[in-house]
């Protein structure tokens, strides 16, 4: 555990657009991932190859009795729970409350070591907001220098906090690819997801972005956006949307970006409480279940991606991460990382991960087919 | 049956190739294929999908175009003005009809 004492936590959440408060805060039985995942099997649903609700058994009606990964492209980092934001769908419940879970300096380096046995040719960092970690510098120096490709996932918000403002420019400087959140190209659906404030906020940073390189097509300045459904239903055609949403910001405030991604909403967490609170468990699930499309298992992201937790604990993805379902081989931490045995282990599923596999597909690089 | 409209009838929907399979299959032959991405995108055509609905007051539409103007990119101010496009016409085809009402009047009154 780090001191964050650079970080002032009243400073973030004065300077932060929030939705909701995390489920941490508010002490409710949901906060445990096994409280979710009881949530997510007690479910009354129907769909897919088997019509069972069990995951596994779908992938295996589907030709994959067992989910084995492929090549390691990805080390994923997620370098804590901290964040100027508290968005109402967030699978990790980060916030400017979360001070205690955020990655140190030795784990980092950790990760360095392991990246440098993966193989891997990309770092991807979230969060939280991965910027407001003190090591996120240090981490993205070494992995350019290392010639990597290096993956921010940024909320475009935390690039107007003082500690950030720097940002734009650095990450210019270095090729960093910027991939940012944002719900809808318009106010409405980006504020009530995000908060009253998002959305103005979200088009000051894209245009900061914008000044110094970025979405104009240079591939040392990708800038990603990544939408996701502002409700209860899937998201849409990657490349329908990606020509509205160019067309759209371009015209109302002269933004351009390079590409956008499309993710479902995966049902855990704040997202989750909100189903619940809607009483929308149900239909949702079944939703993503009617929508269960084979073509998607073999470009999940959990065949090629390492996920690592700010604890260093090893996980098949980001959203096993917060739901604590550890990599299923002997230690699953990175200073024990090991491809061979990466490349021979089982990946672990619950209902979950549905949300992947429903229509076109969802992952860290937007629609699968 | 108590009353006429089921919200289990709309995933029901292509049950109704019971009577006919052949006049079923060419008619969501033919729906799929309007709604196909093409001239207009699959967004626009739901917005006007949804516009349409609340004209003819179809409950099942309403509900699935809803959906369809979600999924595809639209959000709330967007359908709101496509059913008041709906709401205008529908408005103004009972007043422009009043311009017969003006012209009676004027031939029947002194």
């Amino acid at each position: 555990m780090i001191s964050l004492d650079t970080i002032e936590s009243s400073q973030l959440a004065a300077e932060g657009p929030r939705a909701t408060s995390s489920l941490k805060s508010r002490a409710i039985p949901l906060v445990h991932p096994e409280e979710q995942l009881r949530v997510l099997d007690a479910a009354d649903i129907t769909g897919g190859p088997t019509n069972s609700g069990r995951f596994g058994l779908d992938l295996a009606a589907s030709g994959w009795p067992r989910l084995k990964p492929d090549r390691l492209e990805i080390v994923q980092i997620n370098l804590g729970k901290l964040c100027n934001m508290t968005c109402m769908h967030c699978h990790v419940d980060s916030g400017p409350d979360r001070t205690e879970e955020n990655m140190d300096r030795a784990t980092v380096d950790a990760c360095l070591q392991a990246i440098d046995r993966s193989g891997a040719q990309v770092v991807d960092l979230t969060g939280g907001a991965p910027e407001l970690n003190p090591n996120f510098e240090y981490l993205v120096e070494a992995c350019v220098s290392r010639g990597l490709r290096v993956l921010d996932r940024c909320n475009l918000t935390v690039l107007l906090t003082r500690r950030c403002e720097h940002l734009p420019e650095w990450f210019a400087k270095r090729g960093v690819e910027i991939i940012c959140s944002l719900p809808h190209h318009r106010k409405i659906g980006t504020d009530a997801q995000r908060g009253d404030g998002t959305y103005a906020k979200s088009i000051k940073a894209l245009r900061r972005l914008n000044a110094v390189g970025y979405g104009y097509g240079d591939p040392d300045r990708q800038l990603t956006l990544v939408t996701n459904p502002v409700g209860a239903y899937l998201v849409g055609n990657q490349a329908s949307l990606e020509r509205e949403w160019k067309t759209s910001l371009a015209h109302n405030h002269d933004v351009s970006f390079d590409r956008l991604l499309t993710l479902n909403n995966l049902p855990m967490s704040r997202y989750l409480e909100w189903l619940m609170d809607t009483n929308q468990v149900d239909t949702y699930l079944s939703k993503l279940l009617q929508a269960f499309n084979p073509a998607t298992i073999a470009g999940l992201m959990c065949r090629n991606v390492l996920s690592i937790g700010w604890d260093g604990h090893l996980y098949d993805c980001d959203f096993n991460q917060q739901l604590e379902m550890r990599m299923d081989i002997p230690r699953p931490h990175v200073a024990d990382f090991n491809l061979s045995i990466w490349q021979s282990h089982s990946i672990r599923t619950a209902r979950h991960c549905y949300g992947c596999t429903a229509g076109a597909g969802s992952s860290c690089g937007g629609a699968i087919t | 049956m108590d009353h006429y409209y089921h919200r289990s009838h709309l995933p029901r929907f292509k049950e109704i190739a019971e009577g006919s399979k052949e006049l079923a299959d060419a008619f969501f032959k033919y729906y799929d294929s309007v709604f196909a991405e093409g001239a207009l995108t699959t967004r626009e055509k739901a917005l006007i999908a949804l516009a349409v609905a609340s004209t003819v007051q179809c409950p099942y539409c309403i509900d699935a175009y809803t959906t369809a103007c979600l999924e595809s990119g639209s959000d709330l101010e967007q359908m709101t003005e496509a059913v008041h496009v709906a709401t205008a016409i529908r408005g103004g085809a009972s007043l422009v009809h009043g311009v017969q009402m003006l012209d009676q009047v004027k031939r029947v009154t002194m």
